[in-house]
C-alpha cells in the first residue's frame, strides 16, 4: 500500500557522486524528492540525468566499474548501507526503462505477475488482485482484460510501456523512476502516459527522465538540471521554465543549446 | 548530364537495359557462384542415393525386420539393426542428459556470474575442449575414465540405485554409461559455446527489467535471460545431439561394441557409427557390405529427422508465443 500522505520527505540524496571507474559523471548532487511530486529530471545528453535515476534503486552499481559516494535516503535510511539488500530495495522503488522491455516469451498477465512472483510464492488469488490492480492503475486493464492470456508482444509500443509501468506497480512501490519512459513511443501513447502519471502521483513518488521540455513541463511538480554532471537548477517547474535563475538553465529551455 | 528531365522521363526504358548490364564479366561470375552454391546440395543428393542404392540389397531382403530385430550373424547372413538403433539413441539420450545441465550452467556462469577477468580464458579452455581429436577421447576414456568410473562412481551408484535394472550385472569397464560419458564431454564444449552466445545476444535491457523489479541475479537469469534465449538454446541442444549421433572413435573404444539391446547402463552395447567403423572391412558378402549400408542409411535418416525437429521447434518456440502462460 501507498505511504500516508504525510510522510514527509520520502527520498532524498545528499551530496550524490556517481562514478564510473574514476570518472564522475554526477557530481555533488543533493536532491528532496517529495512524498507524492512528480520530479522531472531535464537536460542535454549525457549530463548525467539517467545515471543519477539509476542510483536511486541502485541500478547504476550493476554497470560496469559503477560506483557512488554520497548518500541516498529513503525515509532517512541510505539505501547504501551494507545492511540494506539491493535487491529488496528495488521492489520498493520501482523503474520503468526508455524501451518497453517485456519479457517476451510471457503472457501479458504473467508479465506482470514476474514482479510478484520474484518476491515470493503467494495464494494465486492474491496474484490476480494484484495484476488486475496494477493493470488498472496503469490504465491497461480495459483493453486487456479479455486476453491476459496473450503475448505481450501482441501490444502496441504505448501499451507495451504501460504494461511495464503496471508491472514496476505490482510489488506496490513507493517510488516510481521513469527513464524517459516516452521516448520511443508515438504522440498518442505518449498522451496515456502523462495522463497516466497525473493519476499516479497521488499514491507515488514519481521521478521521470525526460528529453521532452514540454513534457517535464506538463507532468511534473518540480524540475532539476542536470548539465555536465552538475545540478544546475532545480525549483518548481511552473518557476523554472518562466524564470530561471542561472543562465544555462534559461539558455537550454529557450533552446539555445542541447 | 545535358539532358533535360524531359527526355529522361520519356525513355526510361533504353537506360534501364544500361544499368541490367550486359557485362560478361559479371555472367561469368554469377555462373560460377550459381554453379558453387548448388554442388552442395547435388553433393548430398549423390551421398543419399548411393547410400540407398548400395543398401537395397538388405532393404529388399529383410524390408522393417531390419530395424526391429536382434540377430546380427554375418555367418548365416541374418541381420537387424535394432541394438545399434537403440544403442547410438540411448548414449546419445544419455550424453545429452549429462552434458546440457553442464554446458547450460558453464555458459550462464561465464555470462552472467564470472568476473570479467575470467570469462575469455575460461570460454577458450571449454571450446579448446572441442579441438582434442576423437582418438585421443578414446584413449584417455579407456586409461583414465573407466577406471574412474569404476572406483568413485559405480560403487555410489550401485548402493544407492542399484536395485533399479538399469545399474544391474557387472561393471568391466567398457559400458553405456562410459561411451555416453565421454560423448558428453565432447559435446560439452558446443553447447556450452554456443550457448553463450545465444545469451550474451540477449539484450541488457531485458535483464534490467527483471532486476529491476527486484529481482535477484540467479531470478533475472531465470525469468528474463534464459527464456528470452530458448530458440538458440534449444537450438545449441540440439547440435550437440547431431553432434553425439555421429560422433564414431571415442565411443567405438569405450562403449563396448555388444551388439545386445539391455536396460543396464553398466553393460557394454553398440552404436550405429561404431558398427560401421568396426566391420567395414571384414564385410566379405555383399548382403553384409549391403546391411551396413542401410545401418549408415538409417543413421543419416535420424541425423536429418533430429536437425528438422530442432528446425521446428526453433520455428514454434521463435513465434513469441505465450509459452510461460500455459504453466498458470
Amino acid at each position: 500500500m501507498a505511504p500516508p500522505a504525510d510522510a514527509r520527505l520520502q527520498l532524498e540524496t545528499a551530496r550524490l557522486t556517481a562514478l564510473y571507474g574514476r570518472r564522475a559523471v554526477v557530481k555533488d548532487v543533493s536532491i528532496l524528492f517529495p512524498t507524492h511530486t512528480v520530479t522531472a529530471l531535464i537536460g542535454p545528453s549525457g549530463c548525467g540525468k539517467t545515471t543519477f535515476l539509476r542510483c536511486l534503486n541502485r541500478m547504476h552499481e550493476l554497470s560496469e566499474g559503477g560506483w557512488i559516494t554520497g548518500k541516498v535516503l529513503l525515509h532517512g535510511e541510505d539505501i547504501y548501507d551494507p545492511g540494506v539488500d539491493a535487491v529488496q530495495l528495488r521492489r520498493r522503488i520501482g523503474m520503468v526503462f526508455q524501451r518497453p522491455t517485456p519479457f517476451p516469451t510471457m503472457s501479458i498477465y504473467d508479465n506482470v505477475a514476474a514482479g510478484l512472483r520474484v518476491n515470493g510464492s503467494r495464494p494465486r488469488a492474491q496474484i490476480d488482485a494484484a495484476v488486475e490492480g496494477a493493470l488498472r492503475r496503469a490504465a491497461l486493464w480495459d483493453e486487456v482484460k479479455d486476453r491476459l492470456r496473450h503475448s505481450a508482444l501482441d501490444l502496441s509500443g504505448g501499451q507495451q510501456q504501460r504494461l511495464c509501468v503496471a508491472r514496476a506497480l505490482a510489488p506496490e512501490p513507493e517510488v516510481l523512476l521513469l527513464d524517459e519512459p516516452t521516448a520511443s513511443l508515438d504522440p498518442t501513447g505518449t498522451q496515456r502516459i502523462e495522463e497516466l502519471l497525473h493519476e499516479l502521483k497521488t499514491r507515488y513518488t514519481i521521478v521521470i527522465v525526460t528529453h521532452n521540455l514540454q513534457q517535464a513541463a506538463r507532468v511534473s511538480d518540480y524540475t532539476g538540471f542536470f548539465y555536465l554532471g552538475d545540478l544546475v537548477e532545480l525549483g518548481r517547474t511552473e518557476e523554472l521554465f518562466t524564470k530561471p535563475t542561472k543562465h544555462q538553465t534559461e539558455a537550454y529551455i529557450t533552446g539555445r543549446f542541447g | 548530364m545535358a539532358t533535360l528531365p524531359m527526355e529522361q522521363a520519356a525513355a526510361p526504358e533504353p537506360r534501364w537495359q544500361v544499368l541490367r548490364g550486359t557485362n560478361v564479366g559479371d555472367r561469368v561470375y554469377r555462373g560460377v557462384l550459381t554453379a558453387q552454391a548448388l554442388s552442395l546440395p547435388l553433393l548430398l543428393l549423390a551421398l543419399v542415393s548411393e547410400l540407398a542404392l548400395n543398401a537395397w540389397p538388405a532393404i529388399r531382403r529383410f524390408g522393417v525386420h531390419f530395424v526391429w530385430t536382434s540377430v546380427w550373424d554375418p555367418v548365416a547372413g541374418v541381420f537387424g539393426a535394432a541394438p545399434m538403433i537403440f544403442g547410438t539413441i540411448a548414449s546419445s539420450l544419455l550424453a545429452l542428459l549429462l552434458a546440457v545441465p553442464l554446458s547450460l550452467g558453464v555458459a550462464i556462469y561465464l555470462t552472467e556470474f564470472a568476473p570479467k577477468w575470467l570469462r575469455q580464458p575460461v570460454s577458450f579452455l571449454v571450446e579448446l575442449l572441442a579441438a582434442i581429436p576423437s582418438v585421443v577421447y578414446g584413449l584417455w576414456g579407456v586409461f583414465v575414465l573407466i577406471p574412474f568410473l569404476r572406483t568413485y562412481v559405480v560403487p555410489p551408484l550401485r548402493a544407492t540405485l542399484g536395485w533399479t535394472p538399469f545399474l544391474s550385472g557387472v561393471f568391466y569397464g567398457n559400458s553405456l554409461l562410459a561411451g555416453s560419458v565421454i560423448l558428453a564431454i565432447m559435446i560439452v564444449p558446443y553447447i556450452a559455446a554456443v550457448s553463450r552466445e545465444v545469451l550474451l545476444a540477449v539484450p541488457v535491457s531485458q535483464r534490467e527489467a527483471a532486476l529491476g523489479m527486484g529481482a535477484t541475479r540467479w531470478e533475472a537469469v531465470w525469468t528474463a535471460v534464459v527464456p528470452y534465449g530458448r530458440a538458440g538454446l534449444i537450438g545449441a541442444v540440439i547440435l550437440g545431439l547431431g553432434r553425439a549421433l555421429g560422433e564414431t572413435m571415442a565411443v567405438t573404444m569405450l562403449i563396448g561394441n555388444r551388439h545386445d539391446i539391455g536396460l543396464s547402463v553398466l553393460q557394454p552395447a553398440y552404436t550405429m557409427a561404431a558398427a560401421i567403423a568396426n566391420e567395414f572391412s571384414e564385410a566379405t558378402t555383399d548382403l553384409y557390405l549391403s546391411a551396413l549400408f542401410e545401418v549408415g542409411l538409417i543413421l543419416f535418416v535420424i541425423t536429418v529427422a533430429v536437425n528438422a525437429l530442432a528446425r521446428l521447434m526453433i520455428w514454434r518456440v521463435a513465434r513469441g508465443t505465450a509459452v510461460g502462460s500455459r504453466a498458470l
